[in-house]
């Protein structure tokens, strides 16, 4: 280990998070590997850690045996601060070697407010945060994760996109860039050859202009380069890697548990919902394959907790047997089962019954809007009567808090549906009174509200953010309308929310704001111990841009969209569908009670989609 | 046997484990190698592991111990053997075996520590460092949980020794007491950087080589 960071470590917060050597952790011979990749999470060490993404892609990039991946994340402020002053590099964590040495720098962009932190981490390295200024063909800088569906505000800095899955795509091109080294090739020769991998997007080979009033005139793709640049998706996840051996950190983490993923996709077509568009199609795993990975997992890992994931648990079929499953095995063990995202309806009272004998921890409703109205024009499928009913059995078996989250400021929404919010939770207090078998131990409400971010590839893409005073307003309104005791209020500020909502819908442009902004010291932007509003207000001027332009403009749908370039499967005339439903008031079926042919479906080469 | 102690060494990457991390990281370590710790009974169960005495983030030590009750009978080498392929670099399991003594029995570590100094020659530093604590009170700040209270930490050290290493490196070796009252290594460039800062190292690290009891036998 480096001298001076022997002196450091011992200073800052939580050392072990910038040590590597965990249980675990995969070393390799650095002089018998062609290439090293350095995984690159722009968030801490403690919130990379918990994303499976990266620790799947860390298992199948080093499932390559030329290729050794280890991984790197942003150091917290403090420990930020030490390496600056003793002039220390960003570190992989296994080799503690510097970023600058590797081949490939890879970053997982999984948010817009990271954005920043992928320059601070590409300064860190020494290594120029433009594509144009990286001459060689190494290092060479990758990024992917599910912000890169609109990849246009981080261009200038990355020489490749992934788009979709990584686990086949990734490696492919590796397999390419090991050739190309090898060879000797160029950096442009590289880039062109990759662009023709599906997933692949190269921004350097498109040309864009823009019509005065700053919307975009055209993407004019090189020759040889697709003009729209189609995901990539995993087939069959039963036979996809899945990482039964995960690092196992030796300091807490956000997520300290076997994560299984149960199915991609969702069925449900929320129209606010970018994970719901852009996941599709439908893709499953067999309980047997889920139960032999969670058992596996839990032995090699040591961890006291599954959980079970996917954007919506209740619409696995096979759950009630597959938590059976994995229960035969757990119970004995004291292994506990975790299911986030489960829907509010009686199946999922039973479903938490089952896992959760001993601890009974709250329940949790993403109602999202506050009338039936609301909710029908957002088509989310969730009434009134599923989450009273759903309380209703859930009191009378013991629970006693219940947290309700909403959004603020969804397209239609009057002051009638925000008054509606607290109204339900009034009635919620009502059933507990009606039902709670013991009420000396009170109940507690909690209502959360954010401001709504409209984002690219869902149906809500063209619609304007409200303005962070209307937002405002409306917490007022909701402020003003809870009046029962029991029941707790938080609203998140819409600073963020404005920043977010500009970045996630930037083009190209935006790219000299983001690096403004991190030349002023920005990094770490999700964490609001380091966003600064003005930061980003001021970087706006500064560059020229319309912050209100990206956040609040309401668009046309014949505008050409920055994020058009990126095909995630979903027809554009579908989303164009949703959108004038949503005025309308109008459910959408979901996918199993009648496929809308949104298109992702022709992802598929052998299997049927939600087969 | 069921309950065991056992005599293990933190070093590496592993120092910077914090005391709390390190029972989590036993805990899954444990359960790795394919062994289930008792937990105790009660409103709120707890896992029967426990480590006698908290190191600092930072330090290396090649003689922690740690008690701890399992749910079935196991061979301590059986034990030894399978939880050293369970754990992460830098902790290793060297002696497993039972034990009656409590733990309360430790009074005396002995530490090892390095000094560097960056802008002094250690030669020089090394006969002023030696008649430094040759004084009978050292009396510095110490934080405790009810704010900054001053404490003479000589009665704490039985004894201290200073010897050149190499240029711009001193060795130490001391035995401090280990319990009531408790003297963290640390405090001692502490002292010298408020009392001597012309003797202080630049950087100073610790190890622990030795428990003993209050007659300066070896505890185990």
């Amino acid at each position: 280990m480096d001298k001076r960071l022997k002196r450091i470590l011992p200073k800052v917060q939580k050392p072990s998070r910038y040590t590597g050597g965990e249980y675990n952790q995969i070393i390799k011979d650095k002089d018998s590997v062609d290439l090293r990749v350095a995984f690159c999470f722009p968030d801490t060490y403690e919130i990379g850690m918990s994303n499976l993404g990266m620790s799947i892609l860390y298992q199948t990039m080093n499932s390559l045996d030329f290729v050794w991946c280890e991984r790197a994340f942003a150091p917290w402020g403090d420990m930020y601060e030490e390496m600056k002053k003793e002039d220390i590099p960003l570190y992989a964590l296994e080799s503690g070697d510097e970023l600058k040495k590797f081949d490939v720098l890879a970053f997982s962009i999984g948010y817009e407010m990271a954005y920043t932190t992928v320059l601070d981490m590409l300064d860190m390295s020494g290594i120029p945060l433009r594509s144009e200024d990286r001459k060689d063909l190494l290092p060479i800088v990758f990024a992917g994760g599910s912000a890169c569906v609109n990849a246009e505000p981080m261009t200038p800095f990355i020489d490749i996109f992934l788009i979709g899955e990584g686990e086949e795509m990734d490696n492919d091109v590796l397999r390419l860039l090991r050739r190309a080294k090898q060879e000797g090739w160029s950096k442009d020769r590289f880039l062109e050859e990759a662009a023709k991998i599906q997933g692949v997007y190269v921004p350097s080979l498109y040309d864009v202009e823009y019509n005065e009033d700053g919307t975009v005139r055209s993407y004019t793709p090189r020759s040889g380069v697709p003009a729209r640049v189609l995901k990539r998706i995993v087939e069959d996840l039963d036979a996809s890697p899945y990482p039964v051996n995960p690092i196992v950190p030796s300091t807490e983490v956000v997520h300290d548990r076997v994560s299984l993923e149960l199915f991609r996709g969702c069925v449900r077509g929320c129209r606010f919902c970018q994970a719901g568009y852009i996941y599709r199609p439908i893709r499953s795993k067999k309980p047997d394959t889920l139960i032999r990975q969670g058992i596996e997992a839990i032995q090699n890992t040591g961890h006291e907790e599954i959980s079970l994931l996917s954007l919506s648990t209740s619409d696995y079929r096979p759950l009630s047997g597959l938590c059976d499953g994995l229960l035969e095995y757990c119970e004995s063990r004291s292994v506990g089962l975790a299911l986030p995202s489960l829907r509010a309806d009686n199946f999922s009272v039973e479903i938490m019954e089952k896992i959760q004998k001993v601890r009974k921890s709250g329940l949790t409703f993403a109602v999202e809007g506050g009338s039936q109205r609301l909710r029908d024009a957002i088509n989310k499928n969730v009434t009134e009567e599923d989450v009273l009913n759903t309380c209703a059995l859930a009191f009378s078996g013991g629970w006693n808090t219940v947290k309700l989250y909403y959004m603020l400021g969804l397209p239609t929404e009057t002051d009638e549906d925000i008054v509606g919010i607290a109204e339900m939770s009034e009635k919620i207090l009502h059933c507990w009174r009606v039902n709670a078998k013991n009420k000396n131990r009170g109940v507690r409400i909690t209502v959360s509200t954010s401001c709504f971010i409209p984002k690219p590839h869902s149906p809500f893409q063209w619609e304007a953010q409200i303005s962070q005073e209307e937002y405002l307003r409306r917490v007022n309104l909701l402020r003003s309308s809870i009046k029962a005791k029991n029941v707790v209020y938080n609203w998140h500020d819409a600073e963020t929310s404005v920043i977010e909502a500009a970045l996630s819908r930037g083009d190209r442009r935006m790219a000299d704001v983001i690096e403004e902004v991190f030349h002023n010291g920005g990094r770490l932007d999700a964490w609001t111990d380091y966003f600064r509003y003005d930061r980003w207000n001021r970087a706006f001027e500064k560059c020229g841009l319309d912050r209100d332009f990206y956040a609040s403009r309401e668009r046309q749908v014949t505008e050409i969209l920055p994020w058009d370039v990126i095909d995630v499967g979903v027809r554009k005339s579908l989303l164009i569908r949703e959108k004038e439903r949503a005025y309308r008031s109008e459910l959408s079926p979901d996918c199993r009670k009648s496929c809308s042919a949104c298109g992702a479906a022709a992802l598929l080469k052998g299997a049927k989609c939600d087969e | 046997m069921n309950k065991l102690r056992m005599l293990f060494s933190k070093n590496g990457r592993a120092v910077y484990i914090s005391h709390l991390d390190l029972m989590h990281t036993m805990q899954r370590a444990i359960s790795r190698a394919g062994f289930s710790l008792k937990y105790s009974e009660g409103y709120n169960p707890h896992p029967q592991i426990s480590i006698a005495l908290p190191l600092s983030v930072g330090m290396s030590s090649c003689c922690e111990i740690m008690d701890l009750r399992l749910n079935e009978d196991i061979s301590p080498d059986v034990f030894k053997q399978r939880l050293n392929d369970a754990l992460p670099e830098g902790i290793h399991v060297e002696e497993v075996y039972t034990a009656e003594e409590k733990c309360s029995g430790i009074k005396w570590l002995r530490v090892k520590g390095i000094y560097e100094y960056d802008s002094r020659d250690a030669a020089m530093v090394l006969p002023q460092l030696i008649s430094f604590f040759e004084r009978e009170n050292i009396v510095v700040q110490k934080k405790t949980k009810r704010g900054v209270t001053d404490a003479d930490i000589r009665p704490m050290i039985r004894e201290i020794s200073f010897a050149f290493a190499e240029k711009g490196l001193i060795e130490m070796e001391a035995v401090i007491s280990a319990t009531e009252p408790t003297l963290n290594p640390e405090l001692i460039t502490a002292a010298l950087r408020v009392l001597n800062p012309d003797i202080a190292p630049g950087f100073a690290a610790y190890e622990r080589i030795g428990i003993y009891r209050q007659d300066m036998t070896v505890f185990r």
